[in-house]
């Protein structure tokens, strides 16, 4: 095999985990090199040091560590059935590419994974070894994120969330039957059972410590990922997912990627341009839930899909007209989060200024910047919006323009 | 007019010295004029600001720390407007929680982008290695900051790059760290940094490969990176190209035909389908169980549960104890009785003198049934349909432990192990024949024990329980 330069395997092995959308760099523990022998630091807040062209933070390097793979998993670029170009970063490429990049403060740090070779043993091994050589070695104290291998041992599992800050497994498909019938080899329970132990060691690291503090673990937590679009499975249980493996395992994200066209796709998946807005809507969703008090039915139901045209907490005002206007000087902070238009920072700034004077149409334009959206379903001092709230052509004149929608 | 001189663009202390003294003097906003040296004479004429005495009010500390960002904004408003603000604090003492007021609305506007412009610094800085293999390993980065923000961000990089010497050269101020002090130096010029690194070909190359052209989205791109950083990052001449390039790279890529799988690849397929078949013949051994009940489609409760969690215990145990269905915990670990419950039950049979290695300790169900409240799975009570499932499992686990004796622990517990309801008040204390020999006990469920309010309460079903799990031990013998 000819041998292939550092900057061939960087191209090879960053396209190759283009795919996989967490970048995030936050979260965790408050850490910095003063006082040790390496660089790093990491104070809560992620950095974004660059943006690609489609929009996406770089925040971390984010490669393989070899994109040769015995899995055949339908949507993976990196199947074994594809013809694509393969390479495989040495231990110590992966870590001086880390460093280099670091010093020069293009990254936050470094997101490993890898395609599945020998064994998953054999695989997790090797990504242990990249993170432990950074931690050990070069006292590297920036961020680290570690793909797990759900098949791989215990005691691999383990010395990942020592050295790692954020680990993460991928639940792929939202349906059970569609991962099967696309990623034959993956094995469903067993990636539940890993995340369930993740979750497992992430309260125990986290809970006050009793007698001996139990070991580090993953300070920053754990997260997944759903691919959005290669099977037929509707929003409403994507989101029902989600809920659920939320509620299992104390996830800090699940990621929705839209099923993006791959060079050399296999012939069960052909290539679509990628759901780009449904994937939008299914994160829109996805924070209210989390963080307005939504139930998941109210959203979408299981056999629903959401609104493409407008984002699902208008989509719900539109459907329960008779909850609104809502009274901005009068209703409870639930009531007020229900408001299309207005988020929960500009929530607690009206909550916060109502205390000392009557909101008036300017005090709520300086504290949630679409007052047009928010018009038709509030009062305010000087605001009513009379029969606005239950016109029939509400719902035209709050969509945005179709070519706003260009965008898939 | 009161004509007031800062030291420098960003000399809060003096702003507020003057300020402070201002506002001691009653000299209202319009009546001041605020200047920082070398800055044109336009107002020479006017009165100097009087002399500070001591303060006779105190400013809210929000005020000050929004001030402290304020003053780093580059426009020409911001000494003004804080001195304006201050000025209304002495009649409005509350004007900062209003923060839908102009004035105060504006002044948490230059902060936010004075924050803004910080972690933009934080970003887009890029050392260069200062090629001098007489020094130690050294950095240097050519940056223009939004707004007057390098002293502040520079002891972030400090303690990012706490072993590295370094410095961030800008047109406003130099900062320089030797490895133990932060040092500052006059403004400078993008050819006193390093021109090139050779570092910087890798980036571009990770820069370009990292971007999925199915993906183009230039205005989100532009909205997080503004062009006005571009040209000091090095990975963003390659832009113009990658955005002309995405939507070619698109269209082959949906137009081209799928690729046919070799022939090695779909023997393989074959062979792992084959293997991972369900084969439904009653297992013979607890190991078989374990097994079974991963790939256990009977009911839909697989859906939702971590994994199927099969009994545990002495393989040929004279006692069985067989409980609802896993929970949290349990659907976690894969072990039955190791929540809550589990404790309560420990607890229990050390009371009764009953070793739990020498017992069977298993569930009717055997995934965890819930609903999602919130983040949060809370306990939902199987349905019939689930226990008449799973006591496929369940039996198989009887017919290979063959115990003596089966606790039912509650409701659900007896359902499955009698066949029908049972009333636990009326029937506990008895010994039930079963029709494989065993003899079947009825009692609470541990859990609900947790869940007797008081405490004298608690005390007696605790009695109770110890009590039926003696009697069942006693008639195992």
């Amino acid at each position: 095999m000819a041998v292939l330069d550092l900057k061939r395997k960087l191209t090879i092995l960053s396209d190759a985990a283009k795919h996989d959308a967490s970048c995030a760099s936050s979260g965790g523990e408050k850490r910095n090199s003063l006082g040790g022998r390496g660089v790093g630091s990491t104070e809560g807040m992620g950095i974004c040091h660059a943006y690609a062209p489609d929009g996406r933070c770089i925040s971390l390097l984010k490669i393989l560590l070899t994109n040769f793979c015995i899995y055949d998993c339908a949507y993976c670029v990196n199947r074994v059935s594809s013809n694509t170009p393969r390479a495989r970063f040495s231990v110590e490429e992966v870590v001086d590419l880390t460093l280099g990049f670091y010093k020069r403060n293009y990254i936050e740090g470094l997101f490993l994974s890898s395609g599945i070779i020998q064994s998953a043993d054999y695989t997790m091994e090797a990504l242990v070894r990249v993170a432990r050589t950074l931690r050990q070695a070069h006292d590297f104290r920036g961020y680290i994120h570690l793909k797990l291998i759900p098949e791989a041992s215990p005691e691999l599992v383990a010395e990942a969330g020592l050295w790692a800050d954020r680990v993460s497994i991928n639940i792929e498909l939202p349906r059970d039957e569609s991962l099967a019938a696309l990623a034959p080899e993956k094995d469903l329970s067993g990636i539940k059972r890993s995340m369930g132990k993740v979750r497992l060691a992430i309260d125990e690291a986290g809970a006050p410590a009793r007698k001996a503090a139990a070991p580090r673990y993953a300070p920053a937590g754990q997260s997944t990922q759903m691919i959005v679009g290669a099977d037929e499975a509707s929003d409403g249980e994507i989101l029902a997912r989600s809920a659920t493996l939320y509620g299992a395992y104390g996830l800090r994200r699940v990621y929705y990627s839209a099923f993006s066209p791959i060079p050399d796709a296999a012939a069960a998946l052909p290539p679509t341009r990628p759901p780009l807005m449904r994937e939008h809507r299914l994160y829109q969703a996805d924070w209210l839930m989390r963080f307005y008090g939504f139930e998941r039915e109210e959203i979408a139901g299981p056999g629903e899909n959401l609104d493409l045209a407008v984002d699902p907490k208008l989509a719900w005002a539109l459907r329960n007209r008779a909850a609104f206007p809502v009274d901005l000087n009068a209703a409870d902070r639930e009531r007020l989060l229900r408001v299309p238009g207005l988020g929960v920072k500009s929530v607690d700034k009206l909550i916060e200024v109502r205390r000392y004077k009557r909101l008036r149409l300017e005090d709520v334009k300086r504290a949630a910047p679409s007052l047009e959206k928010l018009k038709p379903f509030i009062v305010v001092e000087d605001w009513t919006p009379g029969g606005l709230t239950d016109r029939a052509d509400l719902r035209a004149r709050l969509s945005p323009p179709p070519e706003q929608l260009s965008l898939f | 007019m009161r004509l007031v001189r800062l030291a420098s663009e960003i000399d809060f202390d003096g702003w507020r010295r003057a300020a402070r003294a201002l506002r001691t003097a009653c000299v209202p906003p319009e009546d001041v004029v605020w200047t920082v040296d070398g800055e044109g004479d336009l107002f020479a004429a006017g009165e100097p600001a009087p002399e500070a005495g001591a303060p006779a009010f105190t400013a809210p500390r929000d005020f000050v720390e929004l001030a402290q960002n304020a003053i780093l904004h580059r426009s020409d408003e911001r000494l003004a407007l804080m001195y304006r603000v201050l000025w209304r604090l002495g009649t409005e003492p509350c004007l900062m929680r209003i923060v839908t007021d102009p004035d105060v609305a504006r002044l948490r506007e230059l902060a936010k982008n004075v924050d803004k412009a910080a972690h933009k610094m934080k970003a887009f800085v890029r050392f260069r290695l200062v090629s001098d293999p007489d020094q130690p390993e050294t950095y240097a980065a050519w940056f223009e900051p939004a707004h007057r923000v390098t002293e502040k961000v520079a002891p972030f990089f400090a303690r990012r790059f706490a072993n590295m010497r370094f410095s961030i050269l800008t047109p406003d101020v130099c900062v320089h760290w030797d490895g133990e002090r932060l040092g500052v130096s006059p403004g400078a010029d993008p050819a006193d940094a390093p021109a090139r690194d050779s570092l910087e070909d890798y980036w571009r190359t990770y820069y370009a490969s990292i971007f999925n052209p199915a993906r183009l989205n230039v205005a989100q791109m532009q909205k997080e990176m503004p062009k006005r950083y571009w040209r000091n990052l090095p990975e963003a001449r390659l832009i113009p190209e990658l955005i002309e390039a995405a939507e070619n790279r698109t269209a082959a890529m949906v137009a081209q035909p799928p690729s046919e799988p070799t022939r090695r690849i779909v023997r393989q397929a074959a062979r792992v389908s084959r293997d991972a078949t369900f084969d439904a013949t009653v297992p013979t051994t607890l190991d078989e169980v374990r097994g079974g009940v991963q790939v256990c489609r009977r009911c839909e409760l697989y859906r939702d549960a971590t994994q199927g969690v099969a009994g545990e215990g002495a393989k040929s145990a004279r006692l069985m104890l067989v409980g609802e269905q896993p929970g949290d915990q349990e659907d976690l670990e894969g072990q039955p009785f190791v929540g809550p419950a589990g404790k309560v039950l420990d607890r229990a049979l050390e009371a009764a003198g009953i070793p739990r290695e020498e017992t069977f300790v298993t569930n009717a169900v055997k995934h965890f049934r819930h609903e999602l409240r919130g983040k949060r799975r809370l306990h939902k009570t199987p349905d019939a349909s689930h226990v008449a499932a799973c006591r496929w499992w369940l039996d198989a686990e009887r017919a290979i432990v063959r115990p003596r004796v089966i606790v039912a622990l509650g409701a659900t517990a007896a359902l499955s192990v009698f066949g029908r309801p049972m009333p636990i008040g009326k029937t506990r204390q008895q010994a039930l024949q079963l029709p494989d020999q065993a003899q079947g006990v009825v009692t609470y469920h541990p859990s609900y024990l947790l869940r007797v309010p008081d405490a004298d309460a608690k005390a007696k079903a605790l009695a109770l329980f110890v009590e039926d799990l003696k009697f069942a031990w006693k008639l195992a013998g």
